[in-house]
């Protein structure tokens, strides 16, 4: 087969320069993409109806943005977010220095406890933690923060397990032997954890961490089961929202989720390469 | 030379990973000032024992004495040696002082003294100036230079190091052979290292400690390993080597001769050392061996005069010539069927066109050349 | 790696926060709606755990077998739709060049980060009546309804839109929207760490493009294949979200029973049941993957 520019004729491996091949992934990306365009698109749309085209405007942003329980809602996630994602980095990078470092008893069991809550279906883990709540007679009016408590504990717990596979993944590319220099130097246990081993850890605690703010913030299932009625937490409230209808309201509140969602995105993507550049430098 | 203690003492030290004795009863005594080389194959123990002297292995049995004291409870981070690692294991995060520095920031040692000490060090190595360098900017050489100068700077009194030249090219590997010795010279202290490469052990070393599955198979000088190897192993590990049975037919304390059927019969001018049985094994390094250039007559290398009639002489026929440039190797299949290589010097410019494949050759060796080995 | 002995302080200390957490929040939890499974209901808030099989017994009655059985279907076909979808692009991400490929795996993976939520959301503007999958093709339609007019055919009538939202369509459109990226990432890491001069030396026997695919790409690529299947299927199968915004009133799936019994019907014990056979079907899935990577492995 030709190529479509007459360049060089196409290698029988070079399956990416068919034409054929580049439509089907064209497609593919077109299907991806064009309703979410469409939708931010949409969002500017000076009509209340939004089928038709009417014109450009920043008033259902300013809709968006002075709805109050839509803005109380997203300080609570966002508030929930930081919290979980500040104590699973913790307990993450514990769990995998635990499992990197040491044999122990039951390693197997403890590294398929670890992965369960990645695998198992999000409705079970939802009403785990919704049971486990009423069973315990967790109190339902705290003050905030704290009737977040709930919700939060539930995010710390199907977060970390992603944070440990990060850092896990990060500390495989560790060289053992620089911890030994760090003490055939004089450093002690502690002191060669904090200047070699932490340092190494860190790229990966950071993706770890975005990874998990990422998480907790795009939840919906765990979260509608851990919400209390006096709990409005972000998806849950554009879940209502959108129920009922689509409105350019509803649009303009998407489009800055997304916008939020690509910039952490493309920090961690930076942060990756970053790491990746770091672990050539050993 | 006055009686010295010896700075690491080894007393009957063994290393067991579950069944496996990785290090197998081993006792030596390395000197201060030496620069001391364990050589072996890998798995045979030598990296092993460098880590139990460096504190990172426990000697499941025996003890290890650095300047007399016992290391049986001390912590690697306490131990008066510094290690050179393998893989150099300089910190990627920090920078070339910063790493020659750490051990003395550890120590609590002032700022000022710790960037004299820093600048001393590396310009040891022969960095200078490459202090605020970050590792990752620098060839694995420098980073080479740069462990050496991080563990020189906290003056141990045992510098331990792991492959240190491995990891180089060749060209550069024979650079820092000369460097090395030269730095231990310069700066005093003993050296250990550990290598699987014999070159780099012969060059370097003042004592080689050669290592065979746990076991040392012969502790001796470079020029004593090479000519008066102790055993088969280290007679084919150290150089290359011919090896024939035989059956010892005299035995004197001064003289001896072994009835090879491979070789024929083999006279020396020594007494065979150790307990004496009557199998043995003959040991003939191939630069030893004279070959008869056809028509020049014995006088143009020199006559075996030294040995009686029919003892250390040869025939066969060349059966392949491998042209080195400053040497040629050939394989004679003798007349009794076995193998023998033989190394000849290029003296002239034209000596390699003397024999060609199937040339039918002769000859033979004098009667210090051979050594009888026992096992 | 160390044995835990060596430095038993060092060990309590990074490993007793993670586990606790583990047992405390995650293993209890699920521990007590196993047993709640085998319970009933006494009262409006008191379950008596009476050891009972009575919910199990009752998922498997037609109405609700029917539910899972759907549910199976439909993540099923989402499955070979994102297989079939995805195959392609991740080969041509394997073998593009390499200034295309991090770019390509971003465009693939993007979506996948933005909220599930929105994402079906935007399907839902897409799809609905006076969506804008409707609106094209009504203007497609008509237009080429003025062409046909042309041909001296009798003009097509006024367009009715067509029913894209609310029904099975739908949910499976959107769960394979949703899920495509979950197919394309393990097919690409699979594919790429395929040695290309097999394919080199398969075409070089003779073999065409498509029988070099079948014979040879696919069996060394069973694991990843594997592997994106159970991750398209099980999260499927699972699904709450997608059936329960573009679903009709018939395309109920498990999931949204399961919420139905916890926050309206009040049937604690049925809904546990019903997580659980959920969560069965997840363990025999990745059972199934294991065993497979361990074949793969063994062959190699």
């Amino acid at each position: 087969m030709i190529g479509l520019g007459k360049r060089t004729p196409i290698a029988p491996l070079e399956y990416t320069r068919r034409l054929w091949m580049r439509a089907w992934v064209g497609l593919v990306l077109f299907f991806l993409y064009a309703p979410l365009i469409t939708l931010v698109a949409f969002s500017f749309n000076d009509s209340r109806r939004n089928i038709v085209w009417r014109g450009f405007t920043f008033k259902y942003y300013e809709k968006a943005l002075n709805n109050d329980s839509l803005m109380e809602a997203l300080v609570n996630s966002i508030t929930i977010a930081a919290l979980a994602t500040a104590v699973s980095v913790v307990l993450g990078a514990l769990a995998a220095v635990m499992l990197w470092r040491f044999r122990f008893p039951m390693k197997a069991a403890a590294e398929g406890a670890m992965a369960l809550p990645i695998v198992v279906p999000e409705i079970c883990m939802g009403v785990a933690m919704l049971v486990f709540f009423a069973k315990i007679g967790f109190p339902t009016d705290l003050p905030w923060p704290f009737n977040l408590g709930a919700i939060t504990i539930a995010h710390i717990t199907f977060c970390f397990p992603f944070v440990t596979m990060v850092v896990r993944s990060r500390l495989a590319s560790f060289n053992r032997e620089e911890e030994e220099a760090a003490k055939d130097l004089g450093a002690n246990e502690w002191q060669a954890f904090r200047d070699v081993l932490l340092p190494h850890m860190k790229p990966g605690l950071v993706a770890g961490a975005l990874l998990a703010f990422t998480l907790s913030l795009d939840d919906f299932v765990i979260t509608f089961f851990t919400s209390g009625p006096n709990t409005v937490t972000f998806p849950v409230k554009v879940y209502s929202m959108v129920r009922f209808s689509v409105t350019p309201e509803v649009n303009a509140a998407s489009a800055m989720v997304i916008a939020l969602t690509v910039i952490l995105t493309t920090i961690t993507l930076k942060m990756q390469s970053r790491m990746g550049t770091i672990a050539q430098g050993h | 030379m006055e009686d010295k203690q010896p700075i690491i003492s080894i007393r009957n030290v063994s290393k067991r990973f579950g069944q496996v004795a990785a290090v197998d009863n081993v006792s030596l005594n390395i000197m201060p000032g030496e620069f001391f080389v364990l050589l072996g194959p890998s798995g045979c123990g030598k990296t092993t024992l460098l880590r139990m002297i460096a504190g990172f292995e426990i000697p499941t049995e025996g003890q290890i004495l650095i300047d007399g004291q016992d290391m049986a409870k001390v912590p690697p981070n306490k131990r008066p040696v510094n290690m050179v690692f393998q893989s150099y294991a300089v910190f990627p995060h920090m920078s070339v002082a910063d790493n020659v520095g750490y051990g003395l920031k550890i120590a609590g040692v002032g700022k000022a003294e710790r960037e004299s000490r820093v600048a001393e060090a590396l310009e040891l190595v022969k960095l200078d100036g490459f202090g605020t360098r970050k590792p990752n900017q620098l060839s694995g050489g420098q980073r080479q230079r740069v462990a050496l100068a991080r563990s020189l700077v906290m003056r141990p009194k045992v510098l331990l190091l792991d492959e240190p030249l491995s990891a180089l090219d060749a060209k550069l590997r024979a650079q820092m052979q000369f460097e090395l010795a030269d730095l231990q010279d310069h700066v005093g202290i003993t050296f250990i290292t550990v290598t699987h490469d014999q070159d780099e052990a012969l060059s370097m070393a003042g004592r080689i400690a050669v290592m065979n599955k746990g076991d040392i198979a012969q502790l001796a000088t470079p020029s004593d390993l090479y000519e008066f190897p102790a055993n088969r192993f280290v007679a084919d590990f150290v150089g290359s080597v011919n090896l024939f049975e035989g059956r010892l037919t005299l035995d004197e304390p001064d003289r001896a001769a072994v009835d090879c059927p491979g070789l024929g019969k083999v006279y020396l001018n020594h007494g065979v050392t150790g307990p004496h049985g009557a199998d043995v094994w003959v040991a003939i390094r191939p630069e030893k061996i004279y070959l008869h250039v056809p028509g020049a007559g014995k006088a143009i290398r020199g006559a075996a005069e030294d040995a009686p009639e029919g003892h250390n002489f040869a025939r066969g026929q060349i059966k392949g010539m491998s042209y080195l440039g400053d040497i040629t190797l050939y394989d004679i299949r003798l007349e009794s069927g076995a193998m023998l290589r033989v190394s000849r010097p290029n003296l002239s410019r034209r000596d390699q066109e003397d024999f060609t494949w199937d040339d039918r050759v002769s000859m033979h060796w004098r009667a210090d050349s051979a050594v009888v080995l026992l096992n | 790696m160390e044995s835990w002995k060596n430095h038993k302080a060092l060990f309590a200390a990074v490993a007793t926060a993670p586990l606790t957490w583990l047992i405390l929040f995650f293993l209890l939890p699920l521990g007590i709606v196993w047993l709640y499974s085998f319970g009933t209901n006494q009262g409006l808030t008191q379950i008596d755990i009476s050891g009972t099989f009575a919910n199990y017994a009752r998922a498997l009655e037609p109405l609700y077998l029917g539910i899972l059985w759907k549910s199976v279907l439909v993540a099923g076909a989402t499955t070979i739709i994102c297989l079939v979808v995805g195959f392609p692009v991740a080969l041509a991400i394997v073998f593009a060049s390499d200034k295309w490929k991090p770019w390509l795996l971003l465009g693939i993976m993007l979506p996948f980060w933005t909220n599930l939520l929105i994402r079906t959301y935007a399907l839902m503007a897409v799809l609905r009546t006076e969506g804008y999958a409707n609106q094209t093709i009504g203007w497609l339609h008509d237009k080429f309804g003025g062409l046909m007019t042309l041909g001296g055919l009798p003009p097509p009538g006024a367009y009715e839109p067509m029913h894209l939202l609310y029904n099975n369509f739908a949910v499976i459109f959107g769960l394979v929207y949703v899920h495509l990226p979950f197919m394309v990432l393990p097919l690409y890491a699979a594919l790429d760490k395929l040695d290309k001069s097999l394919i080199e030396a398969s075409l070089d026997l003779g073999a065409g493009h498509l029988r070099t695919l079948l014979m040879i790409v696919a069996p060394l690529a069973a694991p990843g294949i594997i592997s994106g299947i159970i991750i398209t299927f099980v999260p499927a199968l699972g699904a709450y979200l997608t059936p329960d915004l573009l679903g009709g009133p018939d395309s109920q799936m498990i999931a949204n029973v399961i919420e139905r019994q916890f926050k309206r019907a009040n049937d604690w014990p049925f809904g546990a049941a019903l997580s659980f056979i959920l969560m069965y079907a997840t363990f025999i899935a990745i059972a199934f993957q294991a065993m497979k990577a361990r074949q793969a492995e063994a062959r190699q």
